[in-house]
């Protein structure tokens, strides 16, 4: 019996012919990414070592990532100390691949790492986020763990104890209509198996529609495939992956093709048909409280949101310009644009985009979390409502436990702007 | 022997166990106080200091789903909590096991504000309604970890067998 993609990856890096889901494995890392959150991290590696008489040395600078971005410029004087730490502990131990608050090197981890080519298919990787789900869009398998868990990477360089999850496929069939894309695909499925469809388990895409996707559209589906629970959400590594890494992140070596085995054994198989899909938005407070458009249209918001690590790159910024230019954000609402890094913030500029933006009156801010968490930019108000690209709804996600936030994809999100109310973009006369 | 001190629905995300705006504090000795932080009553409850140790947070299915933040775990552990839940979403119940919360899985569990649960290794009793329901048993991976008293120690004695068979 042959392995899916992350049984034959997690086989490889625990040095094993193969392993079954329930198995337990250590596999060695390849790339072990952090953010803020890499404070605490340092903290639990100095634990570890406390009254062992060793030095404490990280196993591999090569292979750890630190990307300054859930809180870019520091909000606070605490959060400045956390970085400046950080910053310390980089020095020391020679961490390579390190992106400080930069316009030119900067941006949110999940951009970051696929842009940079730190991805690459075949690997092991490991994030102090739940989103890191999302580097499986290279064919990778890439999950998340906590910061005492990355604490026991750094010192040993592999994942202590982790038991081989089950797969379950994941078909997407069907040509994908106009206005709709890659952000409704993944709502629908969330809505559909449910916010802990996936727990344990690894999605894995597969059909003509995800075949035809960019990367960038796959990047979005492995992103919020932790809202479904998933350990991770990979696809097969393809000739669109080899595109994207040697014409858009840079790599120059070897690059190895990742499919599962033409017998692997799914835990269950799920198929979608996108060819007559909606625009879905997911409702308060649940990622999995999804509804086709019809069931919200004409809802009231008070701040659009397009941005984030799932739906701020270029393509996401071209659909919304191409929305708005010539046009006005309503003045009952407000607009919030935030590029997913200062690569596609740069590009956005010399295409246009960010004036587009500005002009129709929406503020582009700086590459960073931003709005997403709620922390220290575009916080609601008590009791309004936002419309996000964003790919979480939780109470309080946005700074505000009395706040609603629906989520969208980038076409509802510009459409919804011109008006300030949930708008189809089908149906806003666009073309 | 130990009472059920509040009662959470299904899908409690980490937003609402340590809401984001809290999480530039990050030690594990600071967090607590942020515990349920927009539960206004459950977390003034908490940081009064007047909860007896091992009370009880009985929750839905999915408890701690969302972002991996490990405050999320440390500050519930820091007020000494038993979490009782339907079913724990992955990365928490792994931080959970990490940093020392006890956490047991009763997908059954049925209980109410008040009751007192009794812990065996494979069940649950609730002596108020004297019912009593199975525990699912944590995986052999977690069990190695708790044993040894969380995640660092875990892994400090990792090191220094591998440091001790390298030399
Ligand atoms: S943009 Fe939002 S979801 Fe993405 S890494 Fe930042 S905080 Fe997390």
């Amino acid at each position: 019996m042959g392995g899916t993609i992350a049984e034959k990856i997690l086989a490889r890096a625990s040095s094993r012919a193969s392993v079954r889901p329930g198995e337990v494995v250590e596999p060695a890392v390849d790339l072990a990414m952090s953010h803020e959150n890499a404070a605490l991290v340092i903290n639990q590696f100095h634990e570890v070592y406390k009254g062992t008489g060793l030095v404490p040395r990280v196993w591999d600078p090569s292979r750890i990532a630190i990307i300054f971005d859930h809180r870019v410029p520091a909000e606070s004087a605490k959060t400045a100390t956390n970085q400046k730490r950080v910053r310390k502990f980089v020095a020391e131990h020679g961490i390579e691949k390190f992106h400080e608050i930069r316009g030119d090197e900067g941006g949110i981890c999940h951009q970051i790492l696929p842009e940079n080519g730190y991805v690459r298919p075949g690997m092991v990787v490991v994030g102090t986020d739940s989103h890191t789900t999302t580097h499986g869009a290279l064919g990778a398998i890439a999950w998340g763990i906590g910061a005492t868990e990355m604490a026991a990477v750094w010192t040993l360089g592999f994942v202590p104890n982790v038991e081989v999850p089950a797969t379950i496929k994941v078909v997407i069939e069907g040509e994908l209509p106009a206005w709709v894309g890659p952000k409704d695909i993944i709502l629908m499925l969330i809505g559909q198996i449910g916010a802990k469809g996936a727990n344990f388990r690894v999605l894995e895409f597969h059909g003509e529609t995800a075949a035809r996707m960019t990367t960038s559209g796959r990047l979005v589906l492995s992103n919020m495939a932790v809202e479904a629970g998933a350990t991770a959400g990979v696809f097969p590594a393809d000739e669109e992956t080899v595109r994207y890494l040697r014409r858009e992140a840079g790599v120059v070596g070897d690059i190895r093709l990742v499919e599962p085995d033409a017998d692997a054994a799914f835990e269950s198989i799920v198929t979608l048909d996108v060819s007559a899909l909606a625009p879905q938005i997911a409702c308060p407070h649940t990622v999995d409280n999804v509804k086709p458009i019809g069931e919200v249209e004409g809802t009231r918001v008070n701040q659009i949101v397009i941005g984030s690590c799932t739906n701020g790159r270029l393509d996401d910024l071209a659909i919304a310009a191409g929305v708005l230019r010539g046009k006005k954000v309503a003045r009952s609402t407000r607009m919030l644009v935030f590029p997913a890094s200062g690569r596609v913030y740069r590009k956005a500029l010399e295409l246009g985009y960010v004036g587009d933006l500005m002009n129709a009156g929406a503020v582009v801010m700086n590459s960073g979390c931003g709005c997403c968490l709620g922390i220290h930019q575009g916080a609601l108000g008590d009791g309004e409502v936002a419309l996000s690209t964003t790919n979480r709804n939780f109470q309080g996600r946005m700074g505000n436990p009395t706040a609603e936030v629906y989520l969208c994809s980038p076409a509802v999100a510009a459409a919804s702007a011109l008006q300030g109310i949930i708008t189809d973009p089908r149906k806003a006369g666009l073309d | 022997m130990a009472t059920v001190l509040y009662k959470l629905g299904d899908d409690i995300s980490t937003d609402v166990i340590y809401p984001g705006r809290y999480m530039a504090t990050v030690l594990p000795a600071e967090t607590p106080k942020f515990a349920f932080g927009d539960l206004k009553e459950l977390n003034a409850a908490l940081i009064s200091g007047k909860v007896a140790p091992g009370s009880i947070i009985l929750a839905g299915s999915n408890f701690g789903c969302g972002s991996s933040r490990e405050q999320a775990a440390s500050c519930l552990q820091g007020h000494a909590l038993v979490i009782v839940a339907k079913s724990i979403a992955r990365i928490f119940l792994q931080n959970a096991v990490n940093v020392g919360l006890e956490v047991v899985i009763v997908p059954d569990i049925v209980a109410e504000i008040g009751d007192e649960l009794e812990f065996f290794v494979t069940k649950v009793i609730n002596k108020t309604r004297g019912h009593e329901f199975a525990v699912l048993p944590h995986a052999q991976t977690r069990q190695a970890i708790i044993k040894a008293g969380g995640l660092v120690s875990y892994t400090r004695q990792r090191l220094m067998h591998m440091t001790a068979s390298a030399s």
